[in-house]
């Protein structure tokens, strides 16, 4: 394979797991006004404080691959993204250090609250937002940055934090017992409908939106074999309700839940965003700067690909392994252990 | 001087960086010593050890999440701010710092999560293990970003194509000339901040009459490691001095306040102020032939002086020569404390002695204060250039509107402040709660205790639910 189109995938890959990983525990912040009491709020943050770090690092790794295999792709996004960037960076900032004050604060518990539930908003909020930007092709750098925001890149915005909500519910339905379960269950089968007519009305306007796009999905035989990909979002959708009602039911029984209802659903909200992820993937290849690069014109030369690929093959595994080494530690419900250091 | 995106973009630069390094320079140095003292503990069985290291990691996870939440702004504000340069030069700093990502960052942060919360997890060994590996990740980080910045101060081992660098060896862009110095220097400089501040605290509690037993064992423990440190820091600082003379001697110039182009028999100068005007120095006080002796070995060695380059071409000299002094002073203070207090523990009143406790305990932050100012002397010495004699730092920030430059910096300046004034007062706070006392510390450890004993747990309760799903890990 090439490696322009290896560090292509490679960078779709870090994307795709930053979004699933931080998307869950950005997720847990954007719900946290909903969870009113303060021992829900303390094991909301407790079933996150190990991993959300290391889920952040996905984000650093994109970056750097951006950077080092896609040196113009990184130098024009990121100067055309400034402001969103800067204040997704911030949002980031306040939420990660809330989950170190937050838990050693007595009078200023409520600020942290604040800051990690705002700081997780906004984050994603901007990311979602960057997304529509670019889905309409890379903006100017001096574009002013109240240009970014239009109907479709604010509703992409609003799209994100519902979807990164989603994550978060069923992430707490796998990790939490009883009224706190059955809330994220209850909320997460609101949020399955707000994504799914989300992704629909994204999909539809990026595919009128664009005839090249337009093309590529209806031109030819293409629907032949890209019609797989809204089939099984759709699919995925149904069982994740499902499951997420059974929880529910069997918990108003007075039951535990099966533990396969209480871990499928997560399971099946990462399909849904793998699906919808590669969805646009197929809209955009080969753009790396939509509308001005394609990722074979922005590639680094030769030999920085070829240093870089000996540490992706041999650490990229390896983080793959010790990250599921670190989440079995910690599994388990968070109920159930006091912990602390 | 015009606010335009230029200036505002470099000093948006160096607050954050600025900002960032506080917490890295005394997160490495402090999760060695961690390390150090589990490791000793589990040898020793020892519990002030143990007590330690639990009382520690409690700053210990505060500074390291500030560490990252400002770092990250940093991996991206290459591209934000200076988006020629990730463009020139992205295909030689990229790959490196994808190496730090991939060698370091996920590693520490993979462990902090066990190191942190692990402890009635896994056992006491694997938990020793998770601390080294968090150690040990603070160090590849330092090396990746400082190989880095090296190859910016020295730049080696690249071929320059239609204007863009690419690389022709890596082995001399990571090993660059002055890459094992600086990296040395810094390593050497984070041990003896993280050290400062152990020492500083546990001279505090000893002023105060408390945890007598823990704070004599951290005052002890410090003052060897800074006898260890502080002379060695002293010994490298020179040889990296020597080197900058060989490769930047318009820097050393400035560093050492020398205006002729050439001039021999050059004295130290323990003070004075550079005018960059006048191209002289006023109020000088100085040893004459000290700095031709230290730096050609000879009384009478020549070294060349800031005239020798255009004035477009130099730094801004004051900031250099000020900055290198206050490192130095503050390194020679920290030798003669590691001596004093060798002196006294000699005398055994090492514990006792008023005015030495009083001075150690105002060290805390002479560590953080001498690594900025390090750092001032090797990044405004290297102006004006941004890759040392081939890029200048004008010609490669981003094409950004002045505003919108203006108005992050000021989002940065406020939040910064108000963080750096949070992580103050939890610092302060969680110092003065003391360590936890010796008789709780094994109920923290139940892993420890009877190893496993938490999954086990895990896995009964599992059971009693009649499946054993999450033994495969709730992802
Ligand atoms: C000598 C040490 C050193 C220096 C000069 C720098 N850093 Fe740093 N950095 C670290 C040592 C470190 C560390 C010890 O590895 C940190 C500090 C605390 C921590 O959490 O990791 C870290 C954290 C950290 C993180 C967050 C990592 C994570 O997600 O876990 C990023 C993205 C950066 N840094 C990036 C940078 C950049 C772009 C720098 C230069 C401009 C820089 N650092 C200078
Ligand atoms: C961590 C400790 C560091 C500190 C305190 C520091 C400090 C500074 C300062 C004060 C400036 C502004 C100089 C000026 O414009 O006059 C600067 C600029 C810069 N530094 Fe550093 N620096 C550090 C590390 C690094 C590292 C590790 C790198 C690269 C890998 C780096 C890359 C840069 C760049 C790209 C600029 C902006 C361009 C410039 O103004 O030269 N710095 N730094
Ligand atoms: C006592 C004598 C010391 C000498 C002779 C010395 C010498 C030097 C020199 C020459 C540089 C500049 C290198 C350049 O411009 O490229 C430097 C940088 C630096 N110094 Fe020192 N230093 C001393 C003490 C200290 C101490 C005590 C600390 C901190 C605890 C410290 C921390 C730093 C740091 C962080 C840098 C920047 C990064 C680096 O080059 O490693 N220095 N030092």
């Amino acid at each position: 394979m090439d490696l322009p189109l290896f560090y292509f995938l490679l960078l779709g890959f870090a994307i795709l797991m930053y979004v699933l990983l931080d998307g869950f525990d950005l997720g847990i912040g954007i719900l946290y006004p909903w969870f009113r009491d303060e021992a829900d709020k303390d094991q909301l943050m407790r079933s996150i404080s190990h991993v959300w770090d290391g889920n952040e690092t996905w984000l650093v790794f994109g970056g750097v691959i951006l950077f080092g295999a896609f040196p113009a792709a990184y130098a024009g996004l990121t100067s055309a993204l400034y402001a969103p960037i800067m204040l997704m960076l911030i949002g980031l900032i306040f939420r990660g250090v809330a989950f170190e004050y937050r838990f050693k604060s007595t009078t200023s518990k409520r600020w942290w609250n604040r800051a990690f539930a705002i700081g997780s908003t906004v984050a994603a909020f901007c990311q979602g937002l960057m997304l529509g930007v670019l889905i309409g092709g890379t903006p100017l750098v001096s574009a002013s940055p109240l240009d970014l925001l239009t109907p479709f890149t604010l509703f992409t915005g609003f799209a994100l934090l519902a979807g990164y909500a989603l994550l978060g519910c069923t992430y707490l339905v796998m990790k939490c017992r009883d009224e706190r379960q059955q809330r994220a269950a209850r909320y997460g089968r609101r949020l399955v409908w707000v994504l799914m007519g989300a992704m629909l009305v994204v999909s539809i306007s990026t595919a009128v939106g664009s005839d090249e796009i337009w093309q590529r999905w209806f031109g030819g035989w293409h629907f032949l074999w890209l019609w797989p990909l809204p089939l099984l979002s759709v699919l995925a959708a149904r069982l994740l309700y499902r499951d997420l009602g059974r929880v529910q039911r069997q918990l108003k029984a007075g039951a535990l839940p099966h533990s396969r209802h209480e871990d499928r659903p997560f399971w099946l909200a990462v399909s849904l965003f793998a699906l919808g992820f590669a969805g646009l993937l197929v809209s955009l290849f080969p753009a790396i700067m939509p509308g001005k690069l394609s990722y074979i014109e922005a590639a680094a030369p030769q030999a920085s690909l070829q240093f870089m690929l000996p540490g992706v093959l041999i650490f990229v595994p390896l983080i793959l392994a010790y990250t599921c080494w670190g989440y079995r530690i910690f599994a388990g419900k968070v109920e159930d252990f006091t912990e602390g250091y | 001087m015009e606010l335009d995106s230029a200036i505002l973009s470099r000093l948006q630069f160096a607050f954050t960086v600025s900002f960032h390094i506080i917490f890295p320079s005394i997160t490495i140095g402090l999760a060695t010593l961690i390390a150090i003292w589990e490791g000793l503990w589990l040898k020793t069985r020892n519990p002030l050890y143990l007590q330690l290291a639990k009382f520690w990691i409690k700053p210990f996870a505060i500074t390291f999440g500030m560490g990252v939440v400002s770092g990250i702004v940093l991996s991206y504000e290459f591209g934000t701010n200076f988006s020629k340069f990730s463009e020139l030069t992205g295909a030689v700093i990229g790959p490196l710092m994808a190496y730090e990502v991939l060698t370091a960052f996920f590693l520490e942060a993979g462990f902090l999560g066990v190191m942190l919360f692990g402890w009635q997890r896994v056992s006491a060994r694997l938990h020793f293990f998770a601390t080294c590996t968090v150690a040990v990740g603070t160090w590849i980080s330092a090396f990746w970003i400082i190989a880095a910045n090296s190859w910016m101060q020295t730049p080696a081992g690249h071929a320059i194509v239609d204007g863009k660098f690419v690389v022709e060896s890596w082995f001399e862009v990571i090993f660059n000339p002055s890459m094992p110095y600086r990296l040395s220097h810094m390593l050497l400089a984070t041990m003896l901040t993280a050290g400062l501040v152990v020492l500083a605290t546990s001279a505090w509690y000893l002023r105060r009459k408390e945890h007598i037993a823990f704070a004599r064992k951290g005052l002890s423990f410090s003052l060897w490691w800074i006898l260890i440190f502080a002379p060695l820091q002293a010994f490298v600082g020179d040889l990296h001095g020597l080197n900058v003379k060989e490769h930047q001697p318009v820097k050393l110039a400035a560093m050492e306040g020398i205006w002729p182009a050439r001039e021999q028999n050059v004295p130290l100068l323990l003070f004075a102020i550079p005018d960059p005007v006048q191209e002289k120095n006023h109020f000088e006080v100085a040893v004459p032939g000290m700095a031709s002796l230290i730096l050609t070995h000879d009384w009478h060695g020549e070294l060349t002086g800031l005239q020798s380059v255009p004035k477009a071409d130099r730094p801004n000299v004051p900031l250099v020569f000020y900055s290198f002094r206050i490192m130095v002073g503050l390194g020679v203070l920290m030798i003669v404390v590691a001596l004093w207090g060798l002196w006294l523990r000699r005398r055994e009143a090492l514990y006792q002695q008023p005015q030495f406790l009083w001075l150690c305990s105002l060290l805390a932050p002479t560590g953080v204060i001498s690594v900025l100012a390090g750092w001032y002397v090797v990044e405004i010495g290297r102006q004006p250039w941004i890759v040392y004699g081939l890029v200048r730092t004008r010609e490669v920030v981003s094409p950004l509107p002045p505003e919108r430059v203006a108005l992050s910096l000021t989002l940065f300046v406020l939040t910064y402040s108000l963080l750096f004034g949070v992580w103050l007062y939890f610092f302060r706070k969680l110092i003065k709660k003391g360590p936890p006392p010796l008789e709780s510390l094994q109920q923290h450890l139940i892993g420890v205790e009877a190893s496993g004993y938490a999954l086990a747990l895990t896995k009964t309760l599992q059971t009693a639910e009649g499946n054993n799903r999450h033994a495969e890990g709730a992802k």
